[in-house]
């Protein structure tokens, strides 16, 4: 029989403190038990002497100082792992919420997990095809890469998760298994129905693990979603050699939830009131992406963050963007356009396509066209700020040119229906054809063989209606 | 017995003992986590571990070791993979697989491989601080040289025959004054937070060379010398760095990734390993040491990582090598001192940083120089280090202080990044301090115009930025002939010259000689599009030759080791543009 704790020291927020505790581990898991019978779970974050301060996932609305008995477990925080969690929903502690009863473990693991050795990991080459050209021929997403979506509040990444998620394919079609686990935190119920109904239409739901946390859930729950979301990626992925997109939405409600508990600790703030360790805290999540030596599988993360007030230099997507391998950015005034996706090209990026592309994985023109791209949609933005100084009509004739290749590049290369996939050779033709609209010396990142092949003006000039 | 009495995250506190030291390196718990004492009062020993704490509990032992944390120097060093404190990455990997867990205790270098050691000294030898005792190749570009510890001196009463010995066998003893008789193996313990002695340190004069046109000649560094690469995410700081370890003239390269990504510490272990270096015909690992602390391992010994790259450094500096550390970020360095600073409850100065930040980044990069070393040679240590200012915005505390210590800044840009202008490094925002310093040296070695054609493109692209300005509110259509030239030429500069592909074979990596070569041809359309426009040749005319196309294309139609193919670049310049001016004259006259 384990020694209960009866009664508290001290209540404040979500952080709890007793006294004269013995022989406790640092970020060690209790349980609180209530006079009514209901229990909580509890964390140590900080131990002092015989005295530690514990953390309350479920909150601790309805604790006094003398209605709880706390137990400590002697372990830190684990998650029960099965390959039967596929298709199956939980808490964002990791609680089954779907009414199918606990699943049987085949093992546990802490959920903050290890730091993967650096020698261990396997570079990421082989590319994902989402079907989306922005996204193929841009920024391509590659196996075991972090590439977060960076959006604002309203604009349509919702959406573009789902595509991506039914179309998601491995390019080597190897046939292993393909699985996403999703992980919610602080979303709104509905946009939480709408990515459950969205994954039970397509067909892919016996496929998908969901952690929920919703906005009205506890803060510190939230803490919690994506470390267990990644606990049980990492046990498919590398013991179960499964290929694993990991979707967590919404960093920034992640973020202040972290920010919330922090402060009510006590911490000395960083800068917008974050911590001072959101950057390690947030490194400890996306890290987790990868391929290891060993292992058939891989970890794919697209995380989904809403800028705060669209501002790209806030420190979530800030700190975001110097961990994560890339980023797609959303653009509010595209969208506004009726552009769907609203990919931001130019601040859009991802590192690992470099070697992940070209011959023997997508075509061997692959990086010639998108870089080519990436500087002609460059010079429209010039031209386009010049023309709102000056007028259309005082532009240069090359200056017009851009002005009509841009025009052309959102409507037939960005825009894209919602069930519209399109290959990865659809898409790089797409592209030439698009570049075709240019004088052939305006494209000087291309060299002249591929030129020669592909350049076509006449026909690019009767397929686009500008 | 000390315990441990409290404990926040990498924190641990040991109460009322007087048994530790400042910065003396402990082992906390009963797992023997590495830690080191960071601040003492008469109630409190603070101790930050360098290992993950969970699951450690208070009353668990603390023990003292009497010595600050150290790095142990000896042959094995290159082309491994640590950890922030020395530990290597591969055998961890061999004791507890991918995952890497708390209280592994491993040896630093090697000490079951056998090395070829030759004996450098003789029994009667009075050696000092610094001297070498024996050498041995470590690996096939690198001799290794064991030198004694710059604290000891003495004479030699003993020594090993020539043959192969691990490195901790014995290969020579030194009695000093006192009759007190010293063991030398070939290796030695140094504290990381220490910069090593040297004899002197020399006046900067030679520049490292990087093939990198925009940073060789705009913007070059000297061997010894500290540079800043700021820039916000996406702009390419680990990229340039990359660039600049896979083809700088440093003999030996130190890379410390401190807080960033593992997949770009694979990405670097793959490459080099790949990569032969054109010097020595042998991979790049083999003149490499990588320090690895990625942004998810403990953020203590992320703080440590910086001081152990150096240290390494120093240690083959000390032999005679030139080196060249690549600290990416220490942005995450200051992030590591600011997260523990927090722990600890000290008073954060700007934006949380302590106080002590710009203190320490001076300690740093102070540890950089060009020097004569203990034993006789010269070597030195550059330091380049990336900075990842939050926002992308230079004025926040680790870019700022670091410009005052660093006489290179190299500022990526956001939006020549956008339009993937690499090497993103702004020519007109950055500096470098070492021009005057390293121009006889160019004018010396790589051709008495270096410098002159360096000024005359610096000032091209200095008016170019000024005309903009007016370009930018009016379009350029307005601007007369003379300055719209500079605006073409200009464009022929950053597309053909500063804009550099990493991926193409020859545009990689561009030797001076060919520098010299693209600047004088540039140069050269330049004069005779002047010339020509003061013959009334219409700038219609001059654009239509299509040479300045074929000049931005320079960098790829001329391979490296064909440099005579300039000549005729440059004949078919001014026979076109005397052409254009005896056409225009013709048709005057007519």
């Amino acid at each position: 029989m384990s020694i209960q704790y009866l009664g508290l020291k001290k209540i404040d927020g979500p952080l709890i403190v007793l006294d004269k505790v013995k022989d406790v581990g640092y970020e060690e898991v209790a349980s609180i038990k209530l006079e009514d019978g209901t229990e909580r779970v509890g964390r140590i974050v900080e131990i002092q002497g015989d005295k530690a301060v514990l953390q309350v996932f479920e909150g601790t609305k309805g604790l006094s100082l003398t209605n709880t008995r706390t137990k400590f477990t002697g372990k830190p925080m684990e998650l029960a792992l099965s390959e039967e969690m596929l298709g199956r929903t939980f808490s964002g502690s990791g609680r089954p919420i779907d009414g199918l009863g606990d699943i049987y473990p085949e093992k546990f693991e802490d959920i903050n997990g290890k730091p993967l050795n650096p020698v261990a990991r396997t570079y990421p080459r082989n590319y994902i095809r989402t079907g989306i050209s922005s996204i193929d021929c841009l920024m391509t997403l590659i196996r075991g890469q972090k590439l977060p979506i960076f959006s604002g509040s309203g604009l349509s990444h919702n959406k573009l998760a789902v595509q991506i998620v039914r179309q998601a394919k491995i390019a080597d079609e190897s046939g292993q298994d393909f699985a996403v686990v999703f992980g919610a935190m602080g979303v709104k119920n509905d946009v939480a129905d709408y990515f459950k109904k969205s994954f039970a239409e397509s067909g892919v739901q016996q496929k998908v693990v969901m952690f929920m946390n919703l906005a009205n859930d506890p803060i510190i729950e939230r803490i919690l979603t994506p470390r267990c979301a990644l606990t049980a990626a990492e046990y498919l992925a590398y013991e179960k050699n499964m290929h694993i997109l990991v979707i967590l939405t919404d960093m920034t409600s992640y973020c202040e939830a972290l920010r919330e508990f922090s402060s009510s600790k006590g911490e000395i703030p960083g800068r917008k009131g974050y911590p001072g360790y959101l950057y390690s805290d947030l490194a400890s999540l996306y890290e987790r992406a990868g391929v290891i030596e060993g292992s058939t599988g891989s970890v794919t993360q697209i995380p989904i963050l809403t800028m705060p007030n669209d501002d790209i230099t806030h420190p979530i997507p800030d700190l975001t963007g110097y961990i994560t391998e890339g980023q797609i950015v959303l653009d509010r005034s595209l969208d506004q356009t009726g552009i769907y996706p609203s990919v931001s090209v130019l601040p859009s990026l991802s590192r690992l396509m470099k070697d992940g592309i070209g011959e023997g994985y997508t075509r061997a023109d692959h990086s010639s066209v998108a870089n080519q791209l990436f500087a002609a949609y460059a010079k429209v933005q010039d031209a386009r700020s010049l023309a709102s100084v000056i007028g259309e009509e005082e532009l240069s004739e090359t200056d017009r040119k851009y002005m009509r290749f841009g025009v052309a590049f959102e409507k037939y290369f960005l825009t894209q229906g919602f069930n519209e996939e399109r290959t990865i050779e659809e898409t790089l033709d797409l592209g030439w054809s698009l570049l075709s609209l240019l004088p052939e010396s305006e494209l000087d990142r291309v060299d002249e063989e591929l030129l020669k092949e592909h350049y076509d003006n006449e026909t690019a000039e009767k397929t686009f209606v500008i | 017995m000390n315990t441990i009495y409290s404990i926040n995250g990498p924190v641990v506190r040991v109460r009322d003992t007087r048994d530790f030291s400042m910065l003396e390196m402990v082992y906390v718990g009963n797992n023997r986590l590495i830690g080191e004492v960071i601040g003492i009062t008469e109630e409190f020993t603070t101790i930050q571990v360098y290992e993950s704490t969970t699951g450690m509990k208070v009353g668990e032992p603390v023990y003292t070791t009497g010595a600050p944390m150290c790095a142990t120097l000896g042959p094995g060093i290159i082309s491994n993979i640590f950890d922030g404190i020395e530990r290597p990455l591969k055998e961890m990997e061999k004791l507890s697989g991918a995952f890497i867990s708390e209280g592994a205790n491993v040896s630093s270098i090697d000490t079951e491989k056998l090395y070829d050691v030759t004996i450098e000294v003789k029994t009667g030898d009075e050696l000092k601080g610094g001297a070498v005792y024996a050498s041995c190749p470590e690996t096939p570009v690198i001799r290794h040289y064991c030198m004694l510890s710059p604290m000891l001196f003495g004479k030699v009463i003993w020594t090993a025959e020539n043959g192969q010995y691990r490195v901790n066998d014995i290969v020579c003893k030194i009695e000093d004054r006192k009759g007190k008789v010293h063991e030398l193996t070939l290796c030695q313990k140094w504290p990381i937070r220490q910069p090593r002695p040297v004899a002197e340190r020399l006046l900067i004069s030679r520049p490292l060379i990087t093939g990198q046109r925009i940073i060789d000649t705009v913007l070059p560094i000297a061997k010894g010398g500290t540079a800043a690469i700021p820039g916000g995410f996406g702009t390419g700081k680990t990229m340039t760095q990359h660039q600049l370890a896979k083809w700088c003239d440093a003999d030996i390269i130190v890379y410390i990734g401190c807080g960033e990504r593992g997949n770009e510490m694979t990405q670097v272990l793959e490459e080099f390993s790949e990569l032969i270096d054109p010097k020595t015909n042998r991979p790049l690992t083999d003149r490499t040491v990588l320090i690895a602390n990625t942004s998810n391992m403990p953020v203590a010994a992320r703080e440590a990582s910086i001081y152990t790259g150096i240290t390494l450094a120093e240690y083959y500096r000390d032999m005679g090598y030139h080196i060249a550390i690549m600290a990416d970020s220490t942005s995450r360095w200051a992030e590591a001192l600011r997260e523990i600073s927090g722990r600890l409850e000290e008073m954060p100065a700007e934006e949380g940083f302590p106080a002590y930040l710009p203190s320490r980044l001076a300690e740093f990069y102070e540890r950089a120089g060009y020097t004569e070393t203990l034993c006789g040679k010269e070597g030195s240590v550059t330091i380049i280090g990336a900075v990842s200012p939050q926002g992308s915005d230079f004025s926040e505390p680790v870019t700022q202080n670091t410009k005052r210590f660093v006489r290179c800044f190299w500022a990526l840009d956001k939006s020549l990044a956008y339009a993937r202008h690499y090497p993103a490094i702004n020519w007109t925002t950055s500096y470098s301090e070492y021009v005057d310093d390293l121009a006889p040296f160019y004018e010396k070695e790589a051709g008495d115009k270096f410098m002159e054609y360096r000024q005359e493109i610096s000032n091209i692209l200095v008016e170019e930025n000024q005309l903009m300005e007016i370009v930018k509110l009016i379009g350029s259509d307005v601007l007369p002939d003379e300055q719209k030239l500079i605006i073409e030429l200009a464009r022929v500069i950053r597309v053909g010259f500063l804009q550099q592909n990493a991926y193409h074979k020859d545009d990689t990596f561009v030797p001076l000689s060919k520098q010299l070569l693209m600047m004088e041809t540039i140069l050269t359309l330049y004069h005779n599009a002047q010339n020509a426009l003061k013959a009334q040749v219409s700038m219609g005319n001059i654009m239509s030759t299509g040479l300045f196309e074929k000049v931005i294309k320079v960098k790829y139609d001329i391979p490296n080791d064909k440099p005579e193919i300039f000549e005729d670049y440059k004949s078919e310049i001014s026979n076109v543009f005397s052409r254009l001016i005896a056409e225009e004259n013709e048709r005057r006259a007519v």
